[in-house]
């Protein structure tokens, strides 16, 4: 396993307080002034020459916000988020948009570098034959920079873009499925991200159609204090298929940084879209103190027949996770599927989990999470199975496993289930166990590390769930773990 | 060459080990027996540093380094290997991850260069072959589902991968039948030489039918009680541990 070695060596070169990406571009930036109000969703609406409908949607979700409260059932602790004093809107100045990669800001073409993301994707660009293609719609901070090979993905009439640039060109589609699968009413975040959305990506894979490439977003939170309002779309037409794979890093921050995203799935008839995110966002010190708070909203709707969709998440960042990737299942034959990696470490709190909603006929649902605690942290799984009257013949399978690495953190396991059709089969599994001295020992007494038996007994704990990842994603992912965890023996 | 003075080990606060005194000369093969409980087991954790066996009195040396003060990866680094009886069960890691992870860390420690995938893959295949290893055993994660005989000889192929300079054999002989045993015994043989020590711990003699010891130690008590030549083993062979503390063979 030289990826986890090579990273036992490089995390050896860290210590805590160092977070590995917790650098600062100082880039200028266009900001509304801070605070949440009427006139604030109207200046970042117009900002974004927006039509008419789409405001009229914002102000009306802003509406509904101001009349919800903050849920609190989730068990996770923090201060009260002042949302006056938080900025709504920010992004990089640059009135008109990069023609190429040449035109882009040298500083942040600089930030991506340090973040090793392959954004010139140089094989490909050089046209070698054979080479993993990777589209990026970078996001960088709120706004969507440059996209990459819109011209191949174009080709197989892919729409692959920024939700700006679609409100703009295909608004009739935005309109129709927007807020279609998490209404602009759905919970205090989701509502308000309705409100005061900045960004994110737009996908439409047309009928038939098999995405040629992996499609991939860096998220990158970076000026100070601006909450993060991604709104990601994404439709799979009758029969398409595309994978979808979502990376997050964050510089670091004294200050608590909000992020609240809406990331919706609509899957046609016999449509499949693969969702795959990891999220390594800045955690907070070894004190506990700073760190992103990241209250998604993240949810499919399997709208047709024997369509399936299918989210694999690794957590291993952030100060507070709350997070249910969810599937609605509601063509006849449509399938679920959940796998979810969600490593705690240092003072992070973790509540997540999925929502599998059986409304359709012979569906089916998969759900396997593994939860790792480490150092002062809590981590739950918190997961919601339901079979609706009319859902006969639902099935899901669900392991939920957790480990403990020391004595000092939690875990816990909150499965709800409900079936109101008596065809429905559910089962349910869940262990919890801790790395024992035993094991430890044994990888020690053959010449490995602490940090390197935890990094490999961990990995093989996951990997279940691993083998879900794009393999673009499986060498960071098992870089992430080790990363996630050091300090966490001895 | 090992050597072990007074050496006192406590476990959970009670004494194991009471004064144990061993020379082990480099290149030469003894055996520790005795009877349950006298203390077998314990030497071989503390040879290879575990938690929690705590050494209240003495000194362990290998050629002139103070073991006792090496972390336990710094042990196997020095060439000190214990082949466990029970070896440890890792879910979800394959053998063969395990073993490059291993083989290559102990090479960083000693200034190697680390194997590269083929090489790697090679010298696996090539030593697996001796012990009678299918190469799908390696591709199962470690130790999970494995029969005695495989979590044995897979305790002898890492002995082998990493090329230790003194091996500690703890009761490798348990739970296996005579043909495992024999695979066993010519693997453990196969890495005799004039550079390398082993103490071959066992409750047993018939181990010794294949691996012939220079010497045999018999440990009551948490000490040496008697030592000797081979011939040793035969006559306990006979007269069992009846006067070394154990009442139940006594009896």
């Amino acid at each position: 396993m030289p990826a986890v070695q090579d990273t036992v060596e490089r995390v050896k070169e860290i210590d805590v307080d160092q977070y590995k990406y917790g650098f600062v571009t100082d880039i200028e930036s266009v900001t509304a002034p801070k605070g949440l109000n009427e006139d604030i969703v109207r200046f970042i609406s117009a900002k974004k020459d927006e039509p008419e409908w789409l405001l009229e949607w914002r102000l009306e979700a802003f509406k509904r916000w101001l009349t919800m409260q903050e849920p609190e059932w989730a068990n996770v602790q923090y201060p009260k988020i002042d949302f006056q004093d938080l900025y709504y809107y920010s992004a990089p100045k640059s009135t008109e948009g990069p023609k190429s990669l040449d035109d882009v800001d040298p500083d942040l073409l600089e930030t991506y570098k340090k973040l090793g993301i392959p954004l010139r994707e140089q094989e490909v660009l050089a046209g070698v034959q054979g080479a993993p293609k990777v589209a990026v719609d970078a996001v960088f901070d709120s706004v969507s920079v440059v996209t990459t090979f819109k011209e191949e993905l174009a080709k197989a009439g892919v729409i692959f873009c920024s939700i700006s640039e679609a409100v703009k060109n295909h608004p009739e589609m935005v309109k129709r499925y927007l807020g279609s699968v998490v209404p602009s009413t759905d919970n205090f975040y989701a509502t308000l991200n309705s409100a005061v959305f900045s960004d994110g990506s737009f996908v439409y894979v047309p009928e038939g159609v098999r995405c040629p490439m992996e499609l991939s977003t860096y998220f990158r939170i970076n000026a100070e204090q601006t909450g993060q309002f991604e709104r990601t779309l994404i439709i799979a037409d009758k029969g398409a298929y595309v994978s979808y794979l979502e990376g997050c890093t964050a510089p670091m921050r004294d200050e608590n940084q909000l992020h609240a995203a809406v990331v919706e799935l609509v899957a046609l008839e016999d449509a499949e879209i693969k969702y795959s995110t990891v999220q390594n966002w800045y955690p907070g010190n070894k004190d506990g103190k700073g760190g992103i708070f990241n209250f998604v909203t993240k949810r499919g709707d399997c709208r047709g027949d024997r369509s399936k969709i299918s989210w694999t998440q690794v957590e291993t960042g952030s100060a507070i996770t709350w997070k249910y990737p969810s599937c609605i299942l509601r063509g006849d034959g449509s399938r679920g599927e959940f796998y979810s990696i969600a490593i705690s470490n240092g003072y992070q709190q973790i509540d997540s989990g999925t929502k599998m909603i059986h409304l359709g006929k012979n569906t089916s649902s998969r759900i396997i999470s593994k939860g790792i605690a480490a150092g002062h942290s809590n981590n739950t799984y918190r997961g919601l199975v339901s079979a609706h009257r009319r859902a006969s013949n639902a099935r899901n399978f669900s392991v939920c496993d957790s480990l403990l690495i020391g004595d000092k953190c939690g875990a816990h396991t909150v499965p709800y289930l409900e079936a109101k059709n008596a065809s429905a089969t559910f089962e349910h599994e869940a262990t919890t166990s801790k790395i024992s001295d035993d094991q430890l020992f044994y990888c020690l007494s053959r010449g490995l590390s602490e940090e390197e038996a935890v990094a490999l007994i961990v990995n093989g704990f996951v990997r279940d769930v691993l083998q879900h990842l794009p393999m673009e994603f499986m060498a960071e992912t098992q870089k992430l773990i080790s990363i996630s965890l050091e300090g966490s023996v001895g | 060459m090992l050597e072990i003075k007074n050496l006192h080990a406590n476990v959970d606060g009670r004494e194991i080990l009471k004064g144990l005194d061993l020379t082990l000369p480099t290149g030469e093969v003894h055996a520790i027996m005795g009877p349950n409980g006298s203390g077998k087991s314990t030497l071989a954790y503390v040879l290879a540093g575990k938690d929690d066996y705590e050494v209240t009195e003495g000194s362990i040396t290998w050629n002139g380094v103070d073991v006792l003060a090496l972390a336990p990866s710094d042990r196997a680094a020095a060439g000190v290997f214990l082949a466990f009886q029970y070896p440890m069960e890792i879910p979800g890691v394959a053998t063969m991850t395990f073993l490059r992870s291993s083989v290559n860390a102990v090479r960083k420690a000693r200034g190697q260069e680390e194997l590269s995938t083929p090489d790697f893959l090679r010298l696996v295949k090539e030593k697996a072959k001796t012990l009678n290893i299918d190469t799908e055993m390696l591709r199962r994660p470690l130790n999970v589902g494995f029969s005695g005989g495989e979590k044995k000889r897979n305790e002898i192929l890492q002995m082998t991968l990493l090329e230790p300079s003194l091996c500690v054999l703890d009761e490798t002989d348990s739970g296996l039948d005579i043909d495992a045993l024999r695979v066993v015994a010519d693997g453990v043989n196969a890495l005799r030489s004039p550079e390398r020590s082993m103490l071959v711990i066992t409750h047993y003699q018939r181990l010794l039918d294949y691996i012939v010891p220079d010497r045999v130690h018999v440990l009551s008590d948490g000490r040496v009680a008697r030592s000797g030549g081979p011939e040793l083993a035969l006559e306990l062979e006979k007269s069992g541990y009846a006067g070394f503390g154990d009442e139940a063979t006594a009896a």
